[in-house]
């Protein structure tokens, strides 16, 4: 009797030294996850605070005369004409009209640069598209420049000595006779989610590197997830279970682990110089990440298919079903949710991937939007590489913004993930 | 020397009738003894026969020279301690153990007269005549019609829709689970109880025609209730399939059963009617069991 019950003290002794050490555990494991927790939360707020001004573009109210005498002064109505005419004198024009005092050279040059040189691009185009607008007044909401933008934004301090910042005193009397009648305002900017890269900061756009990551994505998708899936269903369910095998599941594994830009040097060496394919093609940059995500996805799948259990495959065994028929009636639909996260894993580790890509010269800077797989463009992490590069402050906004959005992008690829996986869970 | 050859020399067991020991002898080269089972291991009608069986999964023997008849329209229960190579010897009868890559089998096994094991046979048409039943319940994570049409469809067994209907509802209802799910066919199999899961699993076997079902411990998963049920139908389907069932609980074996095999450590030790193997064994280590006193 009083065994038991020392034998009941002790065990209490014990427990609650057991109780203790649980909650030391849970402590630190709560630690940890606000730790982690934290660092992710600093990093977005980092970024959005610095990024999202870059969705909006400052523009400048002016009263444009389409003056025939500039445009097209011989009467011709050829667009060849109209399209060689000098668009940069409307706006010059305009501000002359707007500020008449403006009259000594250094003046003259402020006054010019606070309106984008790209909008005279835009207004040719309006005129090429609409001649009848030759020889009539709008009022038009035209883009100003990036230093401007960056003076309204507040990134540059109207207070700050001259000396120390991009816009002269001249200019921000301007921009204050501007903003006294309402002229200046911020809108949001179409330009930075369509617009191709540019040395302009704010006519610099993400579209070409999205479209560029599109095509790369396209190509990297149709070859890695068929070839990947067919690899891991050889391996896992027919191939003979020998030294060979062993041989490439290891080789398999250390492929995984090997640095992407080694990757990119063997697509420079192969696809490039060898095959001679184009330099700069989302074509190239997807073959190269194909062979980076390869060993993700087989390894991804052959690990779905071994957690298909046996008695599933026993029971079509068992009715007369082929081994072929077992896997492909039974085995792999079973196992696709698991095959479709990891390749989904894989294609977001592709998408933030750059390295390689320098390798076969996606670095280039290249403003035309890429229209197929074949035309030189860039990915969005090289564009963010390129601009976080770029001496301009409005480059810097954009760099966050761009990172915004490939961050979007990796978010709902992993959303994407995990509703498969529910959606397909396991129902047996 | 591996345990049940210590059991062999310890246990030696003279010739019974009917037990034809030069067949034996002349497959087993490589067995260190003969192991002799008691009682006669053939029938007259047999639908299968298995002739010097050994089993091995790399080095290590599972089933040592082993050779019984599974008779036409018969319920034959294997029984014996866990791990003395019922399911593997079951597990031979269809060719289950091709999957595994280590296991190889030596000796004969016929189905009417025919080799399974030699190479005009086809291991996947084998299977459609010598169906299995597993002892984990396992439908396929489909629909209860799906899973019962998927072997005749596979087959080519039904030329169209109405007919495919029509196998649905006769294995459905030979399995006695017509009436718990005629109405819910697109529902998946799964979501059934347990006992009905494996009724659908038989169900799923009938449904391509087998001469031949395996069992392996069909209700060791199951609850009373649903195990008297499988019971009845094991009774029933006897009329007209040959059933070679896997049990450990000897009160199942004398149930359904007609013949009774006592497999120990690899060796079948001995085989006779039901009723004799229970009532009064012959080998003393048959006896042991059925009293009870290892298991
Ligand atoms: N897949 C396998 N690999 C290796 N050994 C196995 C395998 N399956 C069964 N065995 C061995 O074969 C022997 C017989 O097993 P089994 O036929 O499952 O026995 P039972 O069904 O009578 O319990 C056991 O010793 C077991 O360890
Ligand atoms: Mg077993």
């Amino acid at each position: 009797m009083t065994e038991i019950a020392d034998s009941t003290r002790i065990v209490k002794e014990s427990l609650n030294k057991r109780y203790a050490s649980e909650r030391r555990f849970r402590r630190l494991g709560l630690m940890a996850i606000f730790f982690g927790v934290s660092f992710v939360l600093i990093l977005f707020a980092d970024i959005f605070s610095k990024g999202y001004t870059a969705f909006l573009q400052t523009q400048i109210e002016l009263e444009i005369f389409y003056d025939p005498a500039i445009i097209d002064p011989g009467h011709t109505n050829d667009p060849q004409v109209i399209g060689k005419a000098d668009f940069a004198k409307l706006y010059k024009a305009a501000l002359k009209e707007r500020f008449p005092d403006a009259t000594s050279r250094s003046a003259r040059r402020d006054l010019y640069n606070l309106v984008s040189n790209g909008v005279a691009y835009s207004l040719r185009d309006t005129v090429l598209d609409n001649p009848g607008l030759i020889g009539t007044r709008l009022t038009l909401w035209l883009v100003a420049d990036d230093e401007i933008d960056m003076l309204i934004k507040g990134h540059i301090h109207r207070d700050a000595p001259e000396s120390d910042r991009r816009v002269s005193n001249q200019s921000i009397a301007f921009i204050e006779q501007l903003e006294a009648s309402d002229s200046v305002r911020k809108s949001f900017s179409w330009t930075f989610l369509t617009a191709g890269d540019s040395r302009e900061p704010e006519q610099a756009g993400i579209g070409g590197a999205v479209m560029g990551s599109l095509f790369t994505l396209l190509v990297t998708l149709s070859l890695a997830f068929p070839i990947g899936v067919a690899a891991a269903i050889y391996l896992e369910e027919f191939a003979a279970k020998n030294q060979f095998t062993d041989l490439i599941e290891v080789n398999i594994n250390n492929l995984a682990a090997v640095p992407s830009i080694v990757f990119g040097l063997l697509g420079l060496a192969v696809f490039l110089n060898f095959f001679g394919m184009p330099r700069s093609a989302p074509l190239v940059g997807g073959l190269v990440l194909t062979l980076m995500t390869l060993p993700t996805i087989i390894i991804a799948s052959r690990a779905s298919l071994k957690s298909v259990p046996l008695s599933i495959r026993e029971a079509a065994l068992g009715v007369g079903a082929s081994k072929v028929q077992t896997v492909f009636h039974h085995v792999l639909p079973q196992a696709m949710p698991g095959m479709m996260t990891g390749t989904i894993i894989g294609m977001a580790q592709a998408l933030g991937e750059s390295a390689p890509l320098l390798m076969i010269g996606m670095v280039a800077f290249i403003v035309d939007i890429p229209t197929s797989p074949l035309d030189p463009s860039t990915v969005l992490p090289v564009q963010i590489f390129l601009w976080a590069d770029s001496p301009e402050r409005a480059f810097l906004e954009r760099t966050s913004a761009a990172i915004m959005v490939l961050l979007g992008f990796l978010v709902a690829m992993n959303a994407l993930a995990v509703i498969l996986r529910k959606r397909f869970e396991k129902r047996w | 020397m591996s345990k049940a050859n210590i059991y062999a020399i310890e246990n030696p067991v003279t010739h019974q009738p009917g037990w034809i020991g030069s067949r034996v002898q002349e497959g087993s080269e490589n067995t260190a003894s003969p192991y002799a089972t008691v009682g006669n291991i053939a029938v007259p009608n047999p639908r299968m026969s298995a002739r010097s069986v050994n089993v091995f999964y790399d080095e290590k023997q599972a089933i040592n020279n082993v050779s019984l008849d599974i008779g036409l329209n018969e319920v034959i229960s294997m029984i014996g301690p866990s791990g003395c190579g019922k399911s593997t010897f079951l597990r031979c009868l269809n060719r289950m153990n091709d999957t595994i890559d280590i296991c190889r089998v030596e000796g004969e096994i016929t189905l009417q007269d025919e080799n399974i094991y030699s190479k005009s046979m086809d291991a996947v048409l084998l299977r459609a005549r010598v169906g299995m039943v597993f002892q984990k319940p396992n439908p396929f994570p489909k629909s209860i019609y799906d899973n019962i049409a998927y072997g005749p469809k596979i087959h080519g067994l039904a030329r169209s829709r109405s007919e495919l209907n029509e196998i649905v509802e006769t294995s459905l209802a030979k399995a006695g689970l017509w009436d718990e799910v005629k109405d819910r066919l697109t529902k998946p199999g799964t979501g059934l109880s347990g006992g009905q899961q494996q009724r659908l699993c038989i169900a799923r076997a009938i449904a391509v025609s087998p001469e031949v079902i395996l069992m392996d411990e069909p209700c060791s998963a199951l609850d009373p209730i649903a195990t008297a049920r499988v019971e009845e139908l094991i009774d029933e389907l006897r009329q007209n399939y040959t059933i070679a069932i896997v049990t450990h609980s000897m009160q199942q074996a004398a149930r359904v059963s007609q013949r009774t095999a006592y497999f120990h450590l690899g060796n079948l030790v001995e085989v006779g009617e039901t009723n004799d193997i229970f009532t009064n064994p012959k080998h003393p280590l048959t006896e042991a069991y059925i009293t009870g006193r290892f298991g």
